[in-house]
């Protein structure tokens, strides 16, 4: 079944964050063993544990940052506008807290652990993108639109 | 002239402390000025998203998709910047 535009035009703009950041953490974890494997070939347990622990905190990140762009959506755009700078300055303090909290731990690694959060975010991202530009270019194409569909009349 | 001087004495006295404190400095620094672009970036991104859904409400959905996607690749720099801070500060 393909969707008519009019329902995917309505299932987008409803919360779009929300489905994009369900997207990016299923992918997310569908990558974590391969490179938490990798990076433990690579740098040992130490560094297949800081390797996870740099993934759990991009997708937390992820996972905030939709949450608080979801939750000022609804609100107004003035809202919107707060809620993206300054969920940016908090997400970032909140990082920077995660790290160095665990900075003193043995199987802390600096460098599997910023390897992972630079390539799993734009990794991900990039993954990500390639999906949405095509179901913005082409809204008939979207993988899974037709369960979707079936999901929200069932509601 | 003299207090000079004395921190030209202690440097020579305790190069490696100097060094970690330079090291600690050089990473504040670099992290605070790597999120100074982003910054700018998210704001120039959201604004912008604002304005066209203000002009096409109907289109509200495909904006915060692209506007969202726009946010996390912009903050990318910013995480570059956090990495330097950690390997800087810990490795």
């Amino acid at each position: 079944m393909i969707a008519s535009n009019k329902d995917l035009t309505e299932l987008k703009s409803s919360e779009p964050e929300r489905l994009i950041v369900a997207d990016l953490v299923k992918r997310g974890l569908k990558i974590a063993p391969i490179w938490i494997l990798l990076a433990g070939l690579i740098w040992g347990f130490d560094g297949a544990a800081s390797a996870a622990y740099g993934l759990a905190l991009v997708l937390a990140n992820f996972v905030m940052a939709a949450a608080f762009l979801t939750w000022a959506g609804r609100i107004s755009p003035a809202v919107l506008m707060a809620a993206a700078l300054g969920g940016f300055i908090f997400r970032l303090i909140i990082l920077t807290i995660a790290v160095v909290a665990v900075r003193n731990l043995s199987m802390f690694l600096p460098v599997p652990l910023g390897i992972t959060i630079i390539v799993s975010h734009l990794g991900l991202l990039t993954w990500e993108t390639r999906y949405v530009s095509l179901s913005l270019a082409h809204p008939g194409l979207v993988p899974d639109a037709s369960k979707r569909m079936k999901g929200q009349e069932k509601k | 002239m003299i207090d000079l001087l004395a921190a030209a004495d202690v440097i020579a006295d305790k190069p490696d402390q100097v060094l970690v404190g330079l090291k600690a400095v050089g990473a504040g620094l670099g992290y605070g000025l790597a999120a100074i672009g982003p910054g700018v970036g998210i704001g120039l991104v959201v604004g912008n998203a604002i304005t066209a859904m203000a002009r096409q409400p109907e289109s509200a959905g495909m904006v915060r998709t692209t506007m969202f996607l726009g946010i996390a690749f912009t903050e990318a720099l910013a995480l570059i910047g956090f990495v330097v801070f950690i390997l800087l500060n810990f490795a």
